[in-house]
C-alpha cells in the first residue's frame, strides 16, 4: 500500500511550523504509523514529495505495542497512539492519506515531539503517595489495577473540552491515576488527596466523557470517575 | 553537596533512587524517556519470591536452588542467596505501596506457576504485573521528588563516564561523574558524583528481533565498555519460546499462559504432537526457557513436522481469562485476530533478555570504583539462563543493593580521592567540547548490518564457523565507522560474538551444535574487556 503522509514539522518551539509531504510504501499488512515513521527515519536519504532531502522526523516511541504511551500524536485529527494506528485502516484500494501533528495541548519540542512534563507535575500536586502501608479491599484492588494502567499519554487531555494548559483542571490523566489510592489512604494523606481531587478534578470536569472514548488503554474512565467522586465529594464509599 | 547519579528510570533505577532517598542521600534520576516509557512497564507474568502462601512448603532455599540450576551454575551463589532471601520482603514492600497483587481468599498474595520452578512462587497482578508495579514505584519516588531528595532529569541521555585518576597516585581510574546530553536541546553536561547505571538490556543491537524496547539501545553499555568497564557473559541471550511478530518487533505471550495450563504442540502425522510433554514428562510446558526454545527450534526444523509451533490455551477456564490473563487475551485478539480461548495461537522463539552485561560484584560494583550497575544492564543473578519472574526481582533488589553500596562504601572514598581535584573542573570543559563536536548518531545502515551479523550468528543454535565469520565481518565494519558511537557499537557486538566463540560448550541459553555438551571446567563467566588492541575475552580465573 502507498500512504502519503502530511506531517506538521517544526525545528523548535521558537520557529514556525510547516506541512511536509512524505510518501511511504509497504507490503506489510500490519504496518502502523509508528513502524512507518521508524522506516522513514531509517532511510539513508529521506526525501519529501517535492523530491527535497529533508531531516529526520523527531518523535517519541518505545514499546511499539501500546503499553508505554510514548508515541501519542494527532493522527488525521484524532489523538492516538502511532503504534496502535494500522495503515490498513487509512487506505482504500492500497492508497491513503494520513496527517500527523503533535499533541496540541503540550509545548512542542520539535516536529511530533512534545513536552508532557505537566502530566507528572500535576500528579506531584495531587500527592498521590502514602507514608503508611496501604491496605486494599477486594474492590479497591480492582480499581487500583485499572487506575495503574494509565499510560500518561495525554490523549485524554487533547480531546477534553475543559482541559487548558496552565489552568487548574487536571483531566483524566490526573483523576485516573488518583483512583489508585483515593479510597485507601488514611488520615491527613486522604484529606489532602481528596481535597486536591475536588479542586483539580471535580470542580472542572463537565463529565462529557470524551476522554473515555479516546483512551487508548481502554480504561473504564467513567467507572473510576464515579467512584472517586463518591469518596472524595459525596463521602460515600462505592468500594 | 554529594549527589549520586542514577542513569535509567525503570525498576532498577527507581529502586535505587527510592533507597537513597530513604537514607536521605540526594540523587539525580537521569533517563532519556520518562519512567512510564521504560521497558519495565512491559513485564507481564510476575515477580518471584518464596512467600509460601500456596501450602507447598516453599522455601528461600528452593528459590535459590532453582535460580542457580536454571542458570546452569554460572551465577554467583552468594548473590543469588541475597536475591532469594530478600525476595519476599521486596514483594511485601510493593504490596505496602498499594500494588494490587492477585490474592487468595485469606487475603494473602496468590502465587502462580512459572517455568523452571517446582513450586508456585510468582506473585502477579493479572497479566500486566510490570505496569502495575511501575505505577506504584513511580508514585512512591515522586514523593521524594517533591521533597527534593530525588532530582529528575528526564530527556537526558548518558554519553559516557567522567573518569579521574586516583589522588593516591596509584594510576587507578575512578568514576567521578556522568556525561549526559539533553536530547531536547543538545546541551552536554557533566554530573559529578558516583554513577549507578540502570539502562536496561541491549535490545537496540537486535532491532525487530526482541520483545523489549530498542529505546534501550545498548549504547550506554558500549560507551563504558570502551572506557574500560568489564562485561560478563555477553554470549548469554535469552530466547523466549512464545512470541509473535508485530510491526517492527516481537510481542510476548507471557509464560504465565503456560503456568496457567497452556500447552505447546506442533503438527505431525496429521495429529498434534505435544513435544514438550513427551520429551520432558516432569516439567513439560514449564521447562526453563532455554530448553523449550531449543526444542522448538528442533521440531520446527524437523521435516516430519508441520513447521509451525502452536500454543493451545483453549482449555483455560473462564476465571483464568477474567482474573489472571485478561490483558493477554485482549492483546492476542487485537494483534492476531485470534481468540486464544477458542483457537491455538502460532508462536516462535524471540530474543527476550540479556543475562550478560556489565560485570558486577555482590554489592553491584563494577571494576571501576565509583561506578555501579543494576537491572538488566548488569550481569548478575541469572547465569546462563534467567528464570521468568526473576528479572523484575533482580532489578528491584539489585537497585537497592547498588544504592546501599554507594551509601556505605563508595561515597566516602570517591569524595576523598576526587574532591577538590582541579582536574575534575578542567576535565569537564574538555569533555563538553569533545561531546558537542561529536554528538555521534549511529547510521541506520550500520545498525542493520550489525543486527544481521548478530542475528545470523547468535541464534538459538550456534556454531564455531558462523561465529568466526561474524567476528571477521564485524572487524570489517570498523574502518567504515564515522564516529566513536558507531565504533562502540561494533565493539559491543564483537564482545558478544567473541564470548560465544570462546565458550566451546553448551550451557543454558548458549547452545553450540559443534560443542553440545556442558563442560564442568567452563562453569565460569566469560569476561570481555576493551584494550587498545581491541576486544579481549577470557574466562574468569576464579
Ligand atoms: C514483554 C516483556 C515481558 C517481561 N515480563 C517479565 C516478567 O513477567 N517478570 C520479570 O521478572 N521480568 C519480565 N521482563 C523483564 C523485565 O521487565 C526487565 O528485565 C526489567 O524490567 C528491566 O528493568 P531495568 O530497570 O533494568 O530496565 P528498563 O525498565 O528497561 O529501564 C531502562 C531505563 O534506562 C533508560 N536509558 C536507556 N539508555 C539510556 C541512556 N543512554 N541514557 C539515559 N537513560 C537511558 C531508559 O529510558 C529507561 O528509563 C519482561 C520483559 C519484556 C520485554
Ligand atoms: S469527562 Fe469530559 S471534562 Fe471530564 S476529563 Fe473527561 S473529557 Fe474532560
Ligand atoms: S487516562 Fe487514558 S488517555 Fe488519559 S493519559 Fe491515561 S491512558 Fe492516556
Ligand atoms: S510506542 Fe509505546 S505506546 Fe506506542
Amino acid at each position: 500500500m502507498r500512504i502519503e503522509f502530511k506531517i506538521l514539522r517544526r525545528d523548535s518551539a521558537e520557529t514556525a511550523a510547516w506541512w511536509q509531504g512524505i510518501c511511504f510504501e509497504t507490503e506489510d499488512e500490519n504496518a502502523t504509523v509508528a513502524s512507518a515513521l521508524r522506516k522513514i527515519n531509517e532511510a539513508g536519504n529521506l526525501v519529501d514529495t517535492e523530491g527535497r532531502t529533508v531531516k529526520k522526523i523527531l518523535w517519541e516511541n518505545s514499546c511499539l505495542q501500546k503499553k508505554c504511551g510514548a508515541c501519542a500524536m494527532v493522527i488525521n485529527g484524532k489523538p492516538r497512539l502511532a503504534c496502535d494506528s494500522f495503515l490498513r485502516n487509512y487506505q482504500k484500494k492500497g492508497r491513503g492519506k494520513i496527517t500527523l501533528e503533535p499533541l496540541r495541548k503540550f509545548p512542542v519540542i520539535a516536529d511530533l515531539m512534545v513536552d508532557r512534563s505537566i502530566l507528572f507535575e500535576n500528579l506531584k500536586q495531587m500527592q498521590l503517595w502514602s507514608r503508611e502501608e496501604v491496605h486494599l479491599t477486594e474492590k479497591q484492588r480492582e480499581t487500583a489495577y485499572d487506575a495503574s494502567r494509565c499510560l500518561q499519554c495525554g490523549c485524554c487531555l487533547e480531546i477534553c473540552p475543559n482541559y487548558l494548559p496552565g489552568e487548574s483542571f487536571f483531566g483524566a490523566a490526573g483523576f485516573v491515576p488518583a483512583a489508585r489510592l483515593i479510597a485507601s489512604l488514611e488520615g491527613e494523606e486522604k484529606q489532602k488527596l481528596q481535597k486536591a481531587y475536588r479542586e483539580h478534578v471535580f470542580a472542572g470536569c463537565g463529565k462529557s466523557l470524551a476522554c473515555a472514548d479516546i483512551c487508548p488503554a481502554g480504561i473504564e474512565v467513567e467507572r473510576l470517575l464515579v467512584r472517586s467522586n463518591a469518596v472524595a465529594v459525596w463521602k460515600k464509599s462505592l468500594f | 553537596m554529594d549527589c549520586v547519579n542514577i542513569i535509567g528510570a525503570g525498576l532498577a533505577g527507581l529502586s535505587a533512587a527510592m533507597t537513597l532517598a530513604k537514607r536521605n542521600i540526594r540523587c539525580r534520576l537521569v533517563s532519556v524517556q520518562s519512567s512510564e516509557r521504560a521497558q519495565s512497564v512491559l513485564a507481564e507474568g510476575g515477580i518471584n519470591g518464596a512467600l509460601d502462601t500456596m501450602g507447598e512448603s516453599d522455601d528461600v532455599r528452593f528459590h535459590m536452588e532453582d535460580t542457580l540450576k536454571a542458570g546452569v551454575y554460572l551465577a554467583d551463589p552468594e548473590a543469588v542467596r541475597g536475591l532469594a532471601e530478600h525476595a519476599p520482603e521486596v514483594i511485601r514492600m510493593l504490596r505496602d505501596l498499594g500494588v494490587p497483587f492477585n490474592t487468595l481468599e485469606n487475603g494473602e498474595i496468590r502465587l502462580r506457576n512459572f517455568g523452571g520452578q517446582k513450586k508456585k512462587r510468582t506473585a502477579y497482578a493479572k497479566s500486566s504485573t510490570g505496569k502495575i508495579i511501575m505505577s506504584a514505584m513511580i508514585d512512591a519516588v515522586r514523593r521524594y521528588e517533591a521533597e527534593s531528595r530525588i532530582l529528575r532529569m528526564p530527556h537526558h541521555e548518558f554519553l559516557k563516564l567522567a573518569l579521574a585518576s586516583s589522588a593516591a597516585g596509584t594510576g587507578e581510574r575512578i568514576c567521578s561523574g556522568a556525561v549526559v546530553r539533553d536530547v531536547w536541546t543538545g546541551e552536554v553536561e557533566v554530573l559529578p558524583g558516583p554513577v549507578i547505571l540502570a539502562v536496561g538490556g541491549m535490545n537496540g543491537m537486535f532491532p525487530g528481533m526482541t520483545t523489549g524496547t530498542t529505546a534501550n539501545s545498548g549504547d550506554a553499555v558500549a560507551a563504558v565498555f570502551r572506557q574500560g568497564v568489564r562485561l560478563g557473559n555477553m554470549e548469554m541471550i535469552q530466547y523466549h519460546p512464545t512470541t509473535f511478530g508485530i510491526a517492527d518487533k516481537r510481542c510476548l505471550v507471557t509464560e504465565a499462559a503456560r503456568g496457567e495450563g497452556g500447552r505447546l504442540f506442533i503438527e505431525r502425522n496429521g495429529g498434534r504432537w505435544y513435544f514438550m510433554e513427551e520429551k520432558y514428562p516432569e516439567q513439560g510446558n514449564l521447562a526453563s526457557r532455554d530448553v523449550i526454545s531449543r526444542q522448538m527450534y528442533f521440531v520446527m526444523h524437523d521435516p516430519s513436522c508441520g513447521g509451525q509451533v502452536y500454543l493451545d490455551l483453549t482449555e483455560l477456564g473462564k476465571e483464568i481469562w477474567q482474573q489472571r490473563l485478561p490483558d493477554l487475551r485482549k492483546e492476542l485478539i487485537h494483534y492476531l485476530a485470534l481468540d486464544p480461548a477458542k483457537s491455538p495461537i502460532p508462536v516462535e522463539p524471540g530474543i527476550h533478555y540479556f543475562m550478560g552485561g556489565i560485570e558486577v560484584d555482590v554489592g553491584h560494583q563494577t571494576n571501576i570504583r565509583g561506578l555501579l550497575a543494576a537491572g538488566e544492564c548488569c550481569c548478575q543473578y541469572h547465569g546462563a539462563n534467567r528464570l521468568g519472574g526473576n528479572s523484575m526481582l533482580g532489578a528491584l533488589y539489585g537497585g537497592r543493593v547498588a544504592a546501599d553500596s554507594v551509601a556505605e562504601q563508595v561515597m566516602e572514598g570517591i569524595r576523598e580521592e576526587t574532591a577538590g581535584s582541579e582536574k575534575v573542573g578542567s576535565m569537564n570543559e574538555e569533555l563538553r567540547g569533545e561531546e558537542k563536536g561529536n554528538a555521534g548518531e549511529i547510521s541506520p545502515e550500520l545498525v542493520r548490518q550489525i543486527a544481521v551479523i548478530l542475528g545470523d550468528s547468535l541464534g538459538i543454535v550456534r556454531k564455531g564457523e558462523a561465529l568466526e565469520e561474524a567476528r571477521i565481518s564485524l572487524e570489517k565494519l570498523l574502518p567504515q565507522c564515522n564516529n566513536e558511537r558507531e565504533r562502540n557499537r561494533v565493539y559491543l557486538a564483537q564482545a558478544m560474538v567473541i564470548s560465544a566463540e570462546l565458550r566451546r560448550e553448551s550451557r543454558g541459553a548458549h547452545y553450540r551444535s559443534d560443542y553440545p555438551e556442558t563442560e564442568a571446567a567452563m562453569a565460569r563467566q566469560t569476561w570481555a574487556e576493551w584494550t587498545s588492541e581491541g576486544v579481549m575475552v577470557q574466562f574468569r580465573q576464579n
